[in-house]
């Protein structure tokens, strides 16, 4: 009787315990994805692609098996949600418009943090929409060719000395030069050349056109642009290209290419510098249609993503005149 | 002091409920920490299996159990018990089964563990082999799980090929040491007469009779002076038909002065325990991010250079240094026994030391992640659950003000007792005078391993 107890007592403990552990798994899994997000090194996000129909509910449970990670999806206001190691966060989302969103990793998680991206497909019946290009591909900029500024500065141009300059000029060379498409689809060192070439500015120095140059930089832009562009180049850029634009990041030197354009034999990887937003000859011989195609279309080997998918186009233009402001000294 | 005079103790010691219902809820937190290792979350701060064997089992082990009971531990350990359920063909106990039946017979096929392996040396490999991937095995939940799954499958192995507890007495890695340092508890089992024992000729506390098994360690009761082989099982409690075995409060360290069955393989262990305990504090607890890297990059070349370098100090510089000590003291002390043998002895005095170095290393980590417990117990798993209500707490590191104070309290009484050790043994042979020139140098080794591991842990 004792030993009939006692097996009793075992199987109820340790079998019943097995199977209420599996009934509470099971009944969790119903209806909800669970979302492994690890370094990219180790797999980034498990499982990276998700499909939900349009207006329906899709439950995520988030968790972490390594480092602190956040969840966020691009082009989108839903804010980014920290998911901690071993932790379990849940969030529901709906989408309303059928498409192909992106999710990523908003965190340094490691070298390769910016990999961490997935895609949540979102079916249902697709509203057309009229697809614009982008500006570097309406204008027929090749963004990866290698190019370098024939003039710089003497010294970093200034937007208060630009602005008193800018007004000296002719009403109609300045309404010219200050336009969005001229702004947009010029390099600094462009305008600048024009501006030299200018029978109507002869009476300027080189450094005065340079500080006008400045001036139309800041111009085509606002201070609010500017701070949100502050906040997102921190959150994205900085950790590759430098708090300081010089790309020194921490993971600076560490990016390689996924393929291709090996020159190590060893690695099979090429180590890929960050861009250094502070060297004059690269960005002022850069037109903002070029910077903002380097954005949205990403690096293609070099270990620069593409943010095309992240950002929104009015973030994309803000990021492109923050870059330019490693160059200009700000009005104060 | 015998505690079975307390009629409450006797009847739940005697009765075999008690300890198998403790026993099978342990194996139910083993089966969990193996399947939260496979299934759970592979962070190791919010796994079960992590937190409850090297944080909640550690604590309990090497603060509670091992200094207050010695091998109390083996007494509830689950990793032995589906093997011996099978061995014996039943879960609880003689009662339940067939009336004359041989209960000491085994199901298995009930072989002899091999005379050459009647030692801890393996005990001492086994321990060596864990301690080699411990800093894998003490972060990856799954590597703990598998370590786990692989005690389980030895242990069963182990009971299915010999008789009776053949893993926990020479296989076991953490066995070794409980035993070692179970000599230093305040409690014993022991015979109260042996008088009674020599005319009892069944001797059933070693074969076993109606009332319980023989003796599941392979040791005969009455020939017991140490407690370094008692599994505290008390099956030598139900089998003695005359009321014999004792459960005795006594002072601690007393089976260091027993001079009798002093081996080199329990010397070993000594040491490997306090290299072990001076390594673990400089990989787990140091500073030094190069050494961490390398103990974990099993497999890499830093990891040998790292495997050798603690193989090294663990078998050769440590008792080698010992050595040295013991043959300053010889000539010293113009001792007659040989060296060899004062080797062994004076070892003994390392066993305070090396339990006072685990308890002052676990005191590093055990309060100050503690919190960790009350997680893992609400959700095991890492999945999301909040079974009671505590999933929620944030790390709190508890005692952290007072933890180096209590460290240093322990260190310096581990070394006094160490001393104190080495002078009686060394006493053993020689008068006062010579004696404590015998124990000299091996004092200033206590001391410098002192001072090391206090410098590793405080400073």
């Amino acid at each position: 009787m004792n030993e009939k107890l006692a097996r009793i007592f075992v199987i109820v403990l340790l079998l019943g315990g097995s199977i209420a552990i599996g009934i509470s798994w099971w009944s969790d899994q119903v209806d909800v994805i669970t979302l492994h997000a690890r370094m990219p090194e180790e797999g980034g996000w498990t499982p990276a692609d998700l499909t939900i129909e349009a207006g329906q509910p899709l439950h995520l449970h988030l968790t972490s098996d390594d480092v602190i990670h956040s969840f966020a999806i691009g082009q989108s206001d839903q804010p980014a949600v920290d998911i901690k190691p071993g932790e379990m966060t849940k969030l529901t989302l709906t989408f309303d418009q059928p498409g192909t969103y992106t999710f990523y990793c908003t965190r340094w998680c490691g070298a390769n943090h910016w990999r961490m991206r997935g895609t949540i497909i979102v079916t249902g019946e697709e509203v057309e929409q009229a697809d614009e290009s982008p500006l570097y591909l309406e204008l027929g900029l090749d963004i990866d060719a290698v190019h370098e500024a024939q003039v710089v500065p003497d010294e970093k141009p200034s937007v208060q000395r630009g602005k008193e300059t800018f007004a000296q000029f002719p009403i109609l060379n300045a309404q010219t030069y200050q336009s969005l498409d001229y702004y947009r689809s010029h390099s600094p060192e462009q305008v600048w050349q024009e501006m030299r070439g200018d029978e109507m500015l002869t009476s300027h120095t080189d450094q005065q056109l340079w500080d006008a140059v400045a001036f139309i930089w800041q111009s085509n832009t606002t201070p609010e642009a500017l701070l949100e562009a502050e906040e997102l180049y921190a959150e994205n850029c900085a950790a590759c290209h430098g708090v300081s634009g010089a790309g020194d990041g921490v993971f600076s030197g560490e990016q390689v290419p996924v393929t291709g354009e090996s020159h190590d034999s060893q690695t099979g990887h090429e180590i890929v510098h960050a861009t250094d937003f502070t060297d004059p000859y690269h960005i002022l011989s850069t037109s903002p249609a070029a910077s903002q195609g380097k954005l949205i279309r990403g690096g293609m080997g070099t270990g620069m993503p593409m943010w095309g998918v992240i950002s929104t186009e009015e973030q994309t233009w803000s990021l492109v005149s923050y870059l330019y402001s490693f160059q200009f000294e700000e009005a104060q | 002091m015998n505690l079975l005079h307390i009629p409450l103790i006797k009847a739940l010691l005697k009765n075999r409920w008690p300890q198998f219902t403790i026993i099978v809820i342990a194996l139910a937190g083993f089966i969990l920490a193996i399947l939260s290792g496979f299934f759970g979350t592979p962070v190791g701060s919010r796994n079960f299996g992590i937190i409850f064997v090297w944080i909640a089992w550690w604590a309990i082990l090497m603060l509670v159990a091992v200094p207050f009971f010695g091998r109390g531990w083996c007494g509830i350990c689950p990793i032995p018990a589906p093997g011996e359920w099978i061995q014996r063909g039943a879960m609880l106990g003689p009662r339940g089964q067939a009336k004359g039946a041989t209960l000491s017979k085994s199901k298995g096929l009930g072989r002899r563990w091999p005379k050459r392996f009647r030692n801890i040396w393996l005990q001492n490999g086994s321990f060596l082999l864990v301690a080699l991937f411990s800093t894998v095995i003490l972060t990856q939940p799954r590597v703990t799980a598998i370590v786990l799954v692989a005690f389980l499958f030895v242990a069963v192995g182990a009971s299915l090929i010999f008789e009776r507890r053949a893993f926990c007495r020479y296989l076991c890695p953490v066995g070794g040491f409980i035993g070692l340092y179970s000599q230093l508890a305040p409690v014993e089992v022991r015979v109260v007469d042996t008088a009674v024992c020599k005319s009892h000729t069944e001797k059933t506390c070693y074969t076993g009779n109606d009332d319980g098994y023989g003796c599941p360690w392979d040791v005969f009761p009455p020939g017991m002076v140490k407690n370094t082989y008692c599994g505290t099982c008390m099956e030598c409690l139900r089998t003695c038909p005359h009321d014999n075995i004792a459960i005795n409060i006594r002072a601690i360290g007393t089976d260091l002065s027993v001079e009798r069955n002093r081996k080199l393989d329990e010397a070993y262990k000594a040491f490997i325990m306090l290299g072990a305990a001076a390594v673990y504090s400089a990989v787990l607890l140091g500073p030094w991010g190069t050494l961490k890297l390398a103990a974990y990059s099993v497999g890499t070349l830093p990891w040998m250079a790292y495997a050798t370098s603690f193989l090294t100090l663990i078998l050769l510089a440590l008792p080698g240094i010992f050595w040295l000590m013991v043959w300053f003291g010889k000539r010293l002390s113009d001792a007659s026994q040989p060296t060899k043998k004062l080797f062994i002895s004076q070892a003994y005095a390392l066993i305070p030391l090396g339990l006072t170095a685990w308890i002052a290393f676990s005191l590093s980590f055990v309060f100050a992640n503690f919190s960790y417990v009350l997680v893992a117990l609400s959700d095991p798993f890492g999945w999301g659950w909040d079974l009671i209500g505590t999933a929620g707490i944030g790390w709190t590191p508890w005692l952290t003000n007072l933890t180096p104070f209590l460290q240093v309290g322990v260190l310096v009484g581990g070394f006094i007792w160490a001393a104190i050790t080495s002078s009686k043994i060394a006493s053993e042979k020689l008068d006062a005078a010579r004696a404590a020139r015998l124990s000299t140098p091996v004092i200033g080794f206590c001391l410098v391993f002192t001072l090391t591991l206090m410098g590793l842990l405080i400073a």
